[in-house]
């Protein structure tokens, strides 16, 4: 196979995991930089921007929990899409993706309810309630878990893709429950105040750390993702090869 | 509890978790690299890396 037919022309042509290995080989190390680079400047603001008039200094924890609730929600709808794309187009990397994505959203949903934890302590006086914002939010992370349980206890890789594809699909009605919740019912958890309809409702003091925070967030978790998706096509690579030594090994006694 | 106590509780437990998901994924790959390299030396290779004059499996 020639360098020239692994160039990526189509999203289809990323089918490949042998193209996919060459661009994440290529993708990786600059994605690890830029999120570097970006974290760096978020925490730098986080920490010299000014605190709020009411809650002080404690405003500073906004700038991991939001990102991390952000991203807890963006790594479901990623691992959505890569389940229509298991079930619909057979798409051999989207069961990967799904794969690699669960155990990220489970820690940045870990990262959101331990940060909101510590927040809610200080300012609500509490560290939980089951309001629904964050009842929606804990059955996230159980679901996370879930997942993850469900893949590593079946033994076929596209059995357990076609299940899990479908139980993510199922669990996908949480995603809007998660995001409309401090509207539809009356709860402890602020309502929105960044994404709106008119617009952010937050200083642009706030602003300003929280988005480059968001960014820094979202850079890593593509940077792990396709790093861990790397990860299981050389894991199944390595089973595949295991599987035809044993057969080898078989036909020569 | 001051409210700096929560302050640096949250960015050291996000620290936590986000080093561990980076070391994880890190000792993963170069794990699963090692045992490429380990089937290669075997002399177990894919369809497609094998030279035109290897013998089929």
């Amino acid at each position: 196979m020639s360098d020239n037919s692994l160039a990526i022309t189509k999203l289809s042509d990323l089918a490949n995991p042998t193209r996919f290995l060459a661009l994440a080989a290529r993708l990786i190390p600059w994605l690890a930089c830029l999120t570097a680079v970006a974290f760096a400047v978020g925490l730098y603001l986080s920490f010299t921007t000014e605190g709020d008039y009411q809650q002080g200094e404690t405003v500073r924890i906004m700038y991991v929990h939001v990102p991390a609730a952000w991203l807890s929600m963006m790594c479901y709808t990623v691992m959505a899409v890569s389940a229509i794309g298991t079930l619909v187009w057979r798409h051999p990397l989207a069961d990967v993706s799904a794969r690699c994505a669960a155990p990220l959203g489970a820690a940045f949903t870990l990262i959101a309810l331990i940060t909101g934890s510590l927040w809610g302590k200080p300012m609500w006086g509490t560290w939980w309630v089951w309001d629904a914002r964050l009842t929606s939010v804990f059955i996230l992370f159980l679901m996370y878990l879930g997942l993850i349980a469900l893949n590593r206890s079946m033994d076929d890789p596209s059995k357990a893709a076609r299940v899990g594809a479908v139980l993510i699909l199922v669990g996908f009605v949480n995603i809007p429950i998660i995001k409309f919740s401090v509207e539809w019912w009356n709860t402890l958890h602020q309502p929105a105040s960044v994404i709106r309809m008119d617009g952010p409702t937050i200083d642009a003091e706030f602003l300003r750390p929280l988005l480059v925070m968001a960014v820094a967030f979202t850079l890593l978790f593509f940077t792990l993702h396709i790093a861990a998706m790397r990860n299981e096509i050389w894991r199944r690579r390595v089973n595949a090869q295991r599987r035809l030594a044993a057969r080898m090994a078989g036909r020569e006694q | 509890m001051g409210h700096a106590f929560y302050i640096y509780t949250a960015y050291g437990l996000t620290t936590l978790i986000v080093a561990a998901l980076v070391a994880w994924t890190w000792l993963d790959g170069r794990a699963r690299q090692r045992e490429l390299a380990a089937l290669d030396a075997a002399g177990i290779r894919r369809r497609s890396a094998r030279s035109p004059g290897e013998t089929k499996a």
